[in-house]
């Protein structure tokens, strides 16, 4: 009953979704007849009626996995009694379609809060961007009620669940993937707005201000969910390393990118009415994106270490919406380009001017990365098999990376429209000479890549650049935003010098010990206490006891296991991290070889948490961002409701 | 804006390229493996340095030497090639001698991956610029080839190894003379 009632909910959601389709489509068509205006009135009660079904079917499918009900197929063979309670529940989005249900929900969710609060643009343009997102809604409907329903009922009903994948029984599951999902939703949400505002032909600054938050919001979301799966990559799967260029990690890359030129390209529109046309374009792209990298991930064309959910007739349906939304998209934009005017000019020695710069370089990072991912895909196509790995990637990525942080150490200290170098010689001069000690200093005392000494170089100057904004302004009186922007690009710094450091200074020991052993790394000593069997709840494990100190200092426990999972059976490696200020100890233990002797694995890697310290300082930016603007949008409106009222008085 | 209108075109027809690209791939059998155009060719001449201090490198005359043996082209930055370790390591228990190819690698990564994954190579060349592994028609790693003693190859494995494979290429190497 409890499961059919999910279902129900989700079809009605869905008929709502056609409903506010037919009705958005025809009242921003034919404004103004009766009938139009009698059809308008159903379309924001749809978006939200269609959120509350939404979340109710989710809830339902939660409470399904919670209480183990094995009746669902989905929970018979994803789930298990004995799995502890936090991962029963997120074992709803543990797999293909309940993930998709989360993905429909949050995008409902969206749809009804914008059909709730949104009224700044011309009613019209509301209409057609409402109608727009039930249409990638519908897609998305039909995919799950006709090739991935998560409600299916078992019978006869199995007397226990297969389990779950154990590589994902993690901490980092429950909120990795719904953390990327929220940002494509979001990304989907600028989507519709660009589609209702070209439809309409309204791509103004107010259009660029309402959609900034939604994008404001899922670059956060996408921001946090690639530093934790960079971070949960780097502890589960016990390779040490926080990014492989794997064709999964590269699809949660390409939407961000593009959500980062979008963010800049959206704030130029809304401040200065300039770059129309590349706002659009970088709307469109951002979904393409997300859309691109669902593809790439559930369709199995390409080979992966993250192989999951993998099936090429979900691909087809994926592909057959992607299609649909991009190409009709980009056929809508090459049609209305006329009336994407273009916008005001600026000099390229301007605010306006260094982010296009930014916007160019990230395209171009972001075109590289398509290019290196799709690659092994086109040249299948004439049978010859590649695989594409960190020797073009990294340099590659350089080539665009390394100058694009030059110009953002420079682009906040220019004025609007059009300044003069002069004016900010001394600011520029000394970041520059910071940047040229900082690579003396290295090149003198270490030995070590271009790249990453480059990269240290560059993390220290841009470090003290992206606080020069500030200089000379009242600490007090300083927006919100700009707070946002000096943090987030305060963050990028940071994560460079954690991922400059670590590529030039880590150590590596790869010994087989005795117990009793001592093996020394860096400047930690570790000694080898015991190896112990233990157990866990649906894992058993052989677990090293160990002592470390560091330079000599207090000793302090570690103890990393290799565990193997029984339902499923499969092995994973439970790294131990001994974190400190200047880096981190990377402590895993393989298999025992013949003569007795244990295989441990011993990274030293000075400052690699700055890496995620620095996403999450990235994305920290954003949420003060995201705080300040909508502060002013809540005061704007209070301000504009007194002076309603005023009149409304002064009428009287 | 005609011209910007000419490039949004341009866009929608590369996007269609692409699309029709996902289809075609899509429409493909995954699994069905082209037989390699090296078959039945000897291995042109090469001398590769030693990729790691503790294996000798590799020449095209180790490979003619006589004993029918598998080639494996790998990576130590090749996340495939971390998959198919345990079924190299089980090949080589099983009886096969094993040479491998280190493409465009350092020593010290090399020798990091050995450890790890283990080393079921007898000799290891490194080759920093593709220049052997262009030359014997592999175009990406992991590949596996199995060469007769007489130094041609009788069968080209594309992608890593997977259990399946490995009674496989014990028979393609009984083929070849072992």
């Amino acid at each position: 009953m409890i499961a059919e009632f999910g279902l129900v909910a989700l079809w009605l959601a869905a008929a709502l979704a056609g409903l506010q389709l037919l009705a958005g489509f025809l009242a921003a068509r034919d404004g103004g007849s009766a009938t139009a205006e009698g059809l308008a009135l159903l379309v924001r009660p749809a978006a939200v009626v269609q959120a509350l079904l939404c979340i109710a079917s989710f809830l339902t499918l939660i409470y399904l996995f919670a209480v183990t009900d094995l009746s669902v197929k989905l929970v018979a063979t994803s789930s298990h009694s004995d799995k502890p309670m936090i991962f029963k529940i997120a074992g709803a989005w543990g797999q293909h379609e309940g993930s998709m249900l989360l993905w429909v929900t949050v995008m409902a969710a969206s749809g009804g809060l914008i059909a709730l609060i949104e009224r700044r643009l011309p009613e019209r343009t509301m209409l057609a961007t409402l109608a727009a997102q039930a249409f990638v809604g519908l897609g998305f409907y039909a995919f799950l009620l006709f090739s991935s329903n998560p409600f299916e009922r078992l019978n006869p009903a199995p007397a226990e669940g297969a389990g779950l994948n154990p590589l994902l029984q993690d901490i980092g599951l429950a909120f990795h993937p719904p953390t990327l999902y929220f940002g494509y939703v979001g990304l989907s949400v600028a989507f519709s707005f660009v589609v209702g505002a070209l439809l309409t032909r309204q791509v103004t600054p107010e259009f660029a201000r309402v959609m900034r938050p939604w994008v404001l919001g899922a670059w956060i979301f996408l921001t946090i969910g690639i530093t934790a799966g960079s971070y949960w990559a780097y502890y589960e799967l016990g390779w040490g390393g926080w990014w492989f260029w794997d064709p999964v990690e590269n699809a949660s890359l390409m939407p961000w990118l593009a959500a980062t030129a979008l963010l800049h390209s959206a704030s130029v529109l809304a401040a200065r009415d300039a770059l129309r046309a590349w706002t659009v374009m970088l709307g469109v792209v951002a979904f393409s994106m997300s859309m691109v990298g669902t593809f790439l991930v559930r369709s199995g064309i390409l080979t992966s270490v993250h192989a999951f959910a993998v099936d090429p007739e979900r691909g087809s349906f994926i592909l057959a919406l992607l299609t649909l939304y991009i190409g009709g998209a980009l056929v809508l934009f090459a049609l209305r380009a006329n009336t994407v005017a273009e916008g005001e000019r600026f000099s390229i020695m301007s605010r306006e001017g260094a982010l296009v710069i930014n916007n160019v370089a990230l395209s171009a990072i972001l075109g590289i990365v398509l290019l290196g991912t799709l690659y092994p895909l086109l040249t299948e196509a004439f049978d010859v098999r590649v695989s594409v790995g960190p020797p073009y990637f990294n340099p590659v990525g350089a080539i665009f990376f390394l100058p694009m942080l030059a110009v953002l150490a420079v682009g906040p200290l220019l004025r609007w429209r059009k300044d003069s170098f002069a004016r900010i010689k001394l600011p520029v001069a000394i970041v520059g000479a910071v940047f040229v000690a900082v690579l003396v200093l290295v090149l003198a005392l270490a030995d070590i890549g271009i790249l990453p000494l480059l990269g240290l170089a560059l993390s220290v100057a841009v470090a003290i650049a992206s606080f020069q904004p500030m200089m000379g302004r009242s600490l007090r009186r300083l927006p919100l935003a700009v707070w946002g922007m000096v943090i987030a690009h305060f963050g990028v710094a940071v994560a460079l010098f954690g991922m400059a450091s670590d590529t030039a200074f880590q150590q590596e020991r790869l010994v087989a010990a005795n117990v009793g052993d001592v093996v020394e790394v860096g400047s930690w000593e570790a000694r080898l206490d015991a190896v112990t069997p233990v157990s866990g709840p649906n894992w058993t494990a052989i677990e090293a006891r160990m002592k470390l100190s560091y330079d000599g200092g207090a000793e302090r426990e570690a103890r990393p296991q290799a565990r193997s999972f029984w339902s499923p059976p499969q092995e994973t490696s439970e790294v131990a991290l001994l974190t400190r200020w200047n880096g981190q100890l990377y402590v895993a233990i393989g298999n025992q070889a013949q003569d007795g002797r244990w295989q441990l694995r011993l990274w030293w890697k000075p400052f690699v948490t700055f890496i995620w310290y620095g996403g999450l300082l990235i994305a920290l930016g954003g949420v003060l961002a995201l705080i300040g603007r909508v502060a002013t949008d809540v005061r704007r409106r209070v301000a504009a409701g007194k002076i309603a009222q005023r009149k409304a008085e002064e009428a009287s | 804006m005609t011209r910007f209108r000419y490039f949004l075109w341009g866009v929608v027809g590369v996007t269609a390229a692409l699309f029709g690209l996902f289809a075609y791939q899509l429409s493909q059998p995954k699994d069905e493996f082209v037989e390699s155009a090296m078959i039945g060719e000897t291995i042109p001449a090469f001398d590769l340095p030693p990729a790691v201090e503790f294996r000798p490198g590799l020449s095209s005359a180790n490979l003619a030497d006589g004993k029918p043996k598998l080639l494996n082209v790998f990576a130590s930055w090749c996340v495939p090639c971390r998959a198919e370790a345990p079924y190299l390591d089980e090949l080589e228990r099983r009886g096969a001698e094993i040479v491998a190819v280190a493409i465009r690698d350092r020593p010290q990564d090399v020798s990091a991956f050995l450890e790890i994954y283990g080393n079921p190579f007898s000799r290891i060349g490194s080759d920093e610029i593709s220049a052997v592994q262009l030359s014997i028609g592999s175009s990406g790693v992991p590949e596996t080839f199995v060469i007769d003693g007489s130094g041609v190859i009788t069968y080209q494995h594309i992608g890593d190894i997977r259990a399946a494979d490995v009674p496989m290429l014990l028979a393609k190497l009984q083929e070849a003379g072992a």
